[in-house]
């Protein structure tokens, strides 16, 4: 278990930790209802990138100003469980900073004890959003 | 059989018809004393936020699997998880799901490795209950476990792996996974994960036909003429003929196991879940690259 995870992950991860494992699912599902609607024009036309380590169409977008960095993302409702990972990630990255985020550990995926409740194939979705995240804080950063 | 078949017309043409079930059909006998209904998807998910009411979840990675070796759960293993989701060896069991039915073919599949007397397809899934208007819920049936044997798993029947493909060379083989992902262009599906496979390509003779072949837009099944057109009019496979169909990890060639066995009614068909992900990777397996299916080597 990582000691450096920011407040909003870490707090996510012990909510999961502390549940029986379909309790684990429970609470992916309330997070893939809860993905923020993102309204119509605030990304700009071509700015969403596809998830590709995900099997259901999901793209994310991450808004920066200043230091200040906004994760958004789409996943369809009939992806429930690629809508709970974006969700987690919009939920767990907000109100971070660049630095932050950069140095949110790859793996943290890994450490919400979904292995078992969800198989590590359809993980590998969540940690492909994330780095994705990374890389398009990075390259705004060097703007 | 507990329940009689469906007797829908639209069914009547299929060698096997009491392996599938129309929405209608489903929609008359929910509630039925002996009936089943099991929901398995792609998407773990997709079943809580709304399922076809008295349905049970069943997932293919999490519970048809054994958690340490590739391979899928024993007797003991198949017994308990039934007695858990409340299914009897007598009942009727309907299959259903996402994705045209993949990972409901797969499971059905794994109910056939165990002998499971009476287990069928909804034609066209999920998305068909849904595209039709019917009722889903999102409450979770009471448990009511019972008893079901251990019954050995049959793998010899309907299954294939590597060392039986590799002596198969020359007979009929099927990949059904995408063009590109058959000509060795990529080794996944199409915007889906890269799922580890060393290289890509097919087993050298075998013959390219995509799963979604056999289903129409809507996800049902292609009527029986059009499925005899397809594999033993173009392709000149022998209904008595010995075939072996693989894809990735062994779902979407559940799909087309399902057409060739009950649909079509060839003799021996098999299912290679080992697939692409192990052949691909397989110490001293050949591959052939490229859209033709190539020659033994």
């Amino acid at each position: 278990m990582s000691p450096s995870l920011p407040e909003g992950l870490a707090s996510i991860r012990d909510d999961f930790l502390a549940l029986d494992i379909p309790e684990r699912l429970q609470l992916l599902l309330e997070y893939s209802d809860n993905l923020p609607e993102v309204p119509e024009g605030t990304v700009e036309e071509g700015h969403w990138e596809k998830v590709e380590e995900c099997q259901s169409p999901v793209f994310i977008s991450v808004l920066s100003m200043g230091d200040a960095v906004t994760v958004l993302a789409t996943a369809p409702p009939e992806a429930p469980t690629t809508r709970g990972f974006a969700s987690i990630l919009v939920h767990g990255l907000k109100g971070m900073t660049r630095q932050q985020i950069l140095d949110t550990p790859p793996d943290f995926p890994l450490q919400l004890g979904l292995q078992n409740a969800v198989s590590m194939l359809r993980l590998r979705g969540m940690s492909g959003m994330l780095w994705r995240i990374k890389r398009q804080v990075e390259s705004s950063t060097s703007l | 059989m507990t329940i009689p078949p469906d007797s829908s017309p639209q069914l009547s043409g299929y060698a096997h018809p009491e392996r599938l079930v129309t929405t209608d059909w489903l929609a008359d006998n929910l509630g039925t004393s002996g009936l089943r209904v099991i929901e398995s998807n792609e998407d773990i998910l997709l079943y809580d936020t709304g399922h076809i009411t008295g349905a049970i979840k069943i997932d293919w990675h999490t519970e048809l699997n054994d958690p340490v070796i590739r391979d899928y759960v024993d007797g003991e293993g198949f017994s308990a998880l039934m007695e858990r989701k409340g299914i009897s060896r007598e009942d009727t069991v309907v299959i259903y799901g996402d994705k045209s039915n993949w990972w409901a073919a797969y499971a059905l599949w794994v109910f056939t490795l165990f002998g499971h007397p009476d287990v069928r397809l909804l034609n066209g899934g999920r998305d068909a209950w849904i595209s039709e208007g019917r009722e889903l819920t999102r409450e979770i049936p009471a448990e009511k476990p019972t008893d079901y044997p251990v019954i050995e798993r049959h793998d010899g029947e309907i299954r294939a792996f590597k060392e039986d493909v590799l002596s198969h060379l020359g007979k009929p083989l099927i990949d059904v996974r995408s063009p590109e992902e058959y000509s060795g262009e990529r080794t996944h599906m199409p915007a889906y994960p890269e799922e580890g496979a060393l290289r890509g390509g097919h087993i050298p003779t075998a013959r390219s036909i995509p799963w979604a072949r056999a289903a129409k837009e809507d996800g049902t099944f292609k009527s029986a003429e059009d499925l005899a057109e397809l594999y033993i009019a173009q392709q000149g496979f022998d209904p008595g003929a010995e075939v072996i169909t693989y894809c990735r990890i062994g779902e979407r060639s559940s799909h087309t196991w399902f057409v060739m066995k009950y649909l079509l009614g060839f003799e021996s068909v098999k299912n290679y879940d080992g697939s692409w992900t192990e052949w691909g990777s397989a110490v001293r397996v050949p591959i052939h690259t490229g859209d033709q299916p190539g020659e033994v080597s």
